[in-house]
């Protein structure tokens, strides 16, 4: 089974979890003061990523907590997870194995 | 109040390993920051654990960590007096959400040389002692239920299970053992 590794619970098995959508995607500070276009690219465009992708995955089953994942949707492999807030690591790092 | 899910006849494991219902129990989850849960420890009379997947247990009141800022907080039914008195005593001024979840679920108690193995036909958690030690709880999934596991001992568990699901929890590890015991 897939593990995840929590930033809050540690390694857990993937059924616990939720996919939360793509990461960083900050809303705009004055929605009234951007374009159609601009607030329909906010709710509705999201990069489709092959290789490494940002993304919110939530502890759903566990302790509930959304956090933040480096996932390469090529292999499913985690590279990494980091807590909402915090930057996400150099993509660059080595991949653990 | 007589908790009728739980008083369902429940299988009998096996002669060595045995699931049983637990009492019913005063429950609250509290949800806050730090000083939440600083502030609610002298009136729930249990430390609150802040290390995560961990649970505390004084007498009769335990405290389970179940997320960062989310704790579950078991007392004796009925509620000893002055608890809930107390933690808004305790509370008042400060963000936070306390919530009465006593008949929201009732617990079982499944004990014997077995239980890891019978839990392990459901719960994709490694429930050896050096990974789910005594004393470590965590919600997670049993079969379809979610479900909060404490290790209140190296052969014994309480599941806490909300109502509903107590008939469906029970028959699958019933159901277990006779696949495996
Ligand atoms: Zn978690």
């Amino acid at each position: 089974m897939l593990l995840i590794d929590c930033p809050y619970c540690g390694e857990r098995p993937e059924l616990e979890f939720v996919y939360g959508g793509q990461a960083h995607v900050a809303r705009p500070a004055q929605p009234a003061q951007v374009s159609a276009q601009q607030w329909a690219d906010y709710l509705y465009r999201r990069d489709n990523t092959r290789g490494v992708h940002a993304e919110r995955w939530r502890h759903t089953h566990g302790c509930g907590r959304f956090f933040n994942a480096l996932r390469d949707t090529t292999t499913d492999h985690f590279r990494a997870t980091y807590k909402v807030g915090e930057p996400p690591p150099s993509a660059a790092a080595p991949v653990p194995r | 109040m007589r908790d009728l899910s739980a008083a369902r006849c429940l299988p009998l494991v096996s002669a060595s390993t045995v699931l049983h219902a637990l009492p019913p129990a005063t429950r609250y989850v509290l949800r806050g920051g730090a000083e939440v849960r600083a502030a609610a420890e002298s009136a729930v009379g249990c430390g609150i654990p802040a290390r995560a997947c961990r649970a505390t247990l004084e007498g009769d009141r335990a405290a389970l960590w179940l997320g960062p800022d989310e704790w579950l907080l078991i007392a004796p039914e009925p509620p000893p007096g002055g608890l809930a008195a107390g933690l808004s005593e305790a509370l008042e001024g400060l963000a936070h959400s306390l919530v009465d979840v006593s008949h929201r679920q009732s617990a079982l108690a499944l004990s014997g040389p077995q239980a890891t193995t019978l839990l392990a036909a459901g719960c994709p958690l490694d429930l050896d002692t050096s990974a789910f030690p005594v004393g470590m709880c965590t919600r997670t999934m049993l079969a379809k239920a979610e479900v909060v596991l404490w290790r209140t001992g190296p052969q014994v568990f309480r599941v806490e299970v909300w109502r509903s699901f107590v008939a469906y929890v029970s028959q699958f590890l019933g159901e277990a053992a006779r696949g495996i015991i």
